[in-house]
């Protein structure tokens, strides 16, 4: 059984959809204090939604250096799935585990709606249940999700094709397919190894049958599906 | 010694501000016509003590690369005044 640790920062607020969403699909999860140190033997970490430290500063920029930070990122360094949903993809990139950063949103306005977004890369641990190219409707809600980067570091993530999903044209009437302004229509990352992802919408809220979409419980499927590597060499 | 440290950051040139633009917009709406190039940033302020002007440059400075700015979507300037 994939045992999940979600970490909970001063701010987060989808915690306990992520938990949820990883037990609805047969995992373990369990909450691990931003104070605390150590990961307790998780196989996975998703740093979650919400607004972690009231978003001062910049939105992740404090809780990159919680003290739980420094096991997620040997956790990350081990090749270890690791993502990061919103505040979660925010903190990711705060921290340099991915490229990038997240900027107020073009329009200033905090867009809380479903987009319509497609799966770019079906080999992480976190997409394998996707088709690639498929397009799924899930929600999203920020007001700093504007993707930026440098445009060699975009061409970069292209040409390694490390966008993992992507803002498309879908079906949703008047709203713009991309709600924030993110460049190259850029909704989540991966790091090269593929282990670690990042993203602004929250597949880990609409994940139960009750909400009449599934749509983005196949992130936790996918992982349910990762193994540990099965051999572990000494160096 | 001890120096007031004044810390200037503002969203690097040439990405998208829509802050400064909405301003600028308002500014011009309140019949300031005669402006352009409006951006929005922030500013922090602190006491600093340090042996001299230079290491208490270099000590803000190594705040900003680590916490105070985001090297990818922001620049900033120090300002390093005696107390």
């Amino acid at each position: 059984m994939i045992r999940v640790a979600v970490i909970r920062f001063p701010g987060s607020n989808c915690e306990p959809d992520a938990h949820r969403a990883v037990e609805r699909e047969g995992g373990t999860a369990f909450y691990v204090f931003h104070r605390e140190t150590d990961l307790r033997d998780a196989d996975a970490v998703i740093l979650p939604g919400g607004f972690s430290y009231g978003d001062y500063l910049r939105s992740g920029a404090i809780a990159r250096f919680s003290p739980i930070m420094a096991a997620v990122e040997r956790h990350a360094a081990d090749g270890k799935p690791l993502v990061g949903f919103c505040n979660g993809f925010q903190i990711l990139c705060e921290s340099g585990l991915l490229p990038g950063g997240l900027m107020r949103n073009a329009t200033l306005k905090y867009v809380s709606r479903p987009v319509d977004c497609r799966i770019e890369r079906t080999d992480t641990p976190f997409t394998s249940a996707y088709r690639a190219g498929e397009v799924i409707r899930i929600p999203v809600g920020h007001g700093d999700g504007r993707y930026a980067a440098s445009d060699e570091a975009l061409d970069h993530l292209e040409r390694r094709g490390l966008v993992v999903i992507r803002y498309v044209e879908g079906r949703l009437l008047d709203a713009p397919a991309n709600p924030n302004g993110s460049a190259r229509d850029i909704a989540g990352i991966s790091n090269p190894e593929g282990n670690v992802v990042g993203m602004m919408p929250h597949p880990e809220r609409l994940a139960d049958d009750l909400l009449g979409s599934t749509a983005g419980a196949r992130v936790f499927t996918s992982l349910m599906r990762w193994k540990r590597p099965a051999l572990v060499t000494n160096p | 010694m001890t120096f007031r440290i004044h810390v200037r950051v503002m969203p690097r040139r040439g990405l998208l501000d829509p802050q400064g633009q909405a301003v600028e917009g308002a500014l011009k709406a309140l019949k300031f016509t005669d402006l352009t190039n409006v951006h929005v940033g922030r500013a922090i302020e602190f006491d600093l003590v340090a042996a001299d002007q230079t290491a208490a440059t270099t000590a803000a400075r190594a705040m900003c690369a680590k916490l105070l700015a985001n090297p990818v979507t922001e620049d900033y300037e120090i300002e390093v005044e005696p107390k």
